[in-house]
């Protein structure tokens, strides 16, 4: 787990990189999942993460923050609460009740779906789209599309843990993607 | 909603009650969903709702936060950081990686499963288990079962919300439940 370059100077960025555990063969063989559960088990360094992310959006205007459901659901109310945002749950299917609207999105084999209420996000919210890690990219554009759809504009993208190879960043229609640590 | 009677009435629970939307017939007919998300589109409301749970519980020695799948994400983490508490998400099955503890509960029909990592909390760890709501308890009960497994103290149950004719405070094996407000 390497630290993202942009954060390469703070030193709050290793301990939260070497916080975070790497599980082999999950959910299935091959896969080297990046466990963040064990992040959230170390008080200072998830304070840091979340300080990190805090640090940079506040004074910029975001009036909302979506968190992609489930680990954005726990990176995300922190930072909107510092923030004095708008904390928005994108859900997968059927979660969320009453009135919503949904973007299907692609896996690796068959689709997805993410869901966001309707009217929780007005023309003109400037948003950011928090999760735990980026990997190809897809979840965080259809969350981008639903923000889009709403009429909001989305200022940029805010994850732990990028996985460069997979590229996800070209999925973000040229939007910023911030991170704090790289892994390879 | 209805603010406890009996109970010094915090003047920040009126506006935090009124954020709360009820969806009728969610997510089958006949229940009246108690939906927490537009409490989260109030900013100030967001706060006082964590502030309160977070006055409660700061300088009790509470080393465990942990929080129910998937709203107990929203509230949990915020009090954990604010006390200075580790956070533990408790999960439905296969969703965390490597090595876990599950404890099975009864629905009205069926069952369901809950499920701890293994290591996340040592014996004699003092812990807070934090729900958007209390229905029947069966999820708390659960919860309080696998923390007590692992060998922690469950101080307290925190719930934004109880639907109290469902008595789940019952069920809690006698670990005391302190909420913000009831719902008839």
């Amino acid at each position: 787990m390497a630290s993202c370059k942009d954060n390469e100077q703070d030193p709050r960025v290793h301990g939260i990189a070497a916080a975070i555990r790497v599980v082999p063969d999950f959910p299935k063989k091959g896969i080297m999942f990046r466990d963040i559960t064990t992040l959230l088990l170390n008080p200072k360094a998830f304070r840091n993460a979340v300080d990190l992310f805090v640090e940079r959006y506040l004074g910029k205007d975001i009036t909302v923050v979506a968190g992609i459901e489930a680990r954005g659901l726990i990176f995300g109310p922190p930072i909107a609460l510092a923030i004095g945002a708008k904390f928005i749950p994108l859900r997968k299917p059927k979660k969320l009740p009453g009135e919503v609207i949904s973007e299907k999105y692609d896996l690796e084999y068959g689709s997805d779906c993410l869901e966001m209420h309707v009217g929780a996000v007005q023309p003109g919210d400037r948003a950011l789209v928090v999760d735990d890690l980026i990997a190809t990219g897809g979840t965080l554009c259809a969350a981008m599309n639903l923000l889009e759809r709403a009429g909001a504009n989305v200022v940029e993208f805010a994850c732990v843990i990028e996985l460069p190879e997979l590229k996800g960043r070209d999925k973000l229609k040229g939007k910023p993607l911030h991170i704090l640590v790289e892994s390879r | 909603m209805a603010v406890r009677e009996g109970k010094e009435q915090d003047p920040r629970i009126p506006r935090i009650a009124s954020s709360i939307r009820v969806v009728p017939d969610f997510p089958k007919k006949g229940i009246m969903f108690q939906d927490i998300t537009t409490l989260l589109l109030d900013p100030k409301a967001f706060k006082d709702t964590v502030d309160l749970f977070v006055e409660r519980y700061t300088g009790r020695d509470i080393s465990v936060v942990a929080g129910v799948e998937a709203r107990g994400f929203i509230f949990g983490p915020p009090i954990a950081l604010a006390i200075g508490a580790k956070f533990v998400p408790l999960r439905k099955p296969k969703k965390l990686p490597g090595e876990v503890i599950s404890e099975n509960y009864v629905l009205e029909y069926g069952t369901d499963c809950l499920e701890m990592h293994v290591g996340a909390v040592q014996p004699g760890e003092r812990a807070l288990v934090v729900d958007d709501l209390v229905a029947t308890g069966g999820t708390l009960c659960a919860a309080i079962s696998l923390l007590e497994r692992a060998g922690a103290e469950v101080v307290e149950c925190a719930c934004v919300i109880e639907l109290p004719e469902l008595k789940g405070r019952e069920r809690l094996n006698g670990k005391n439940l302190y909420i913000l407000m009831e719902s008839h």
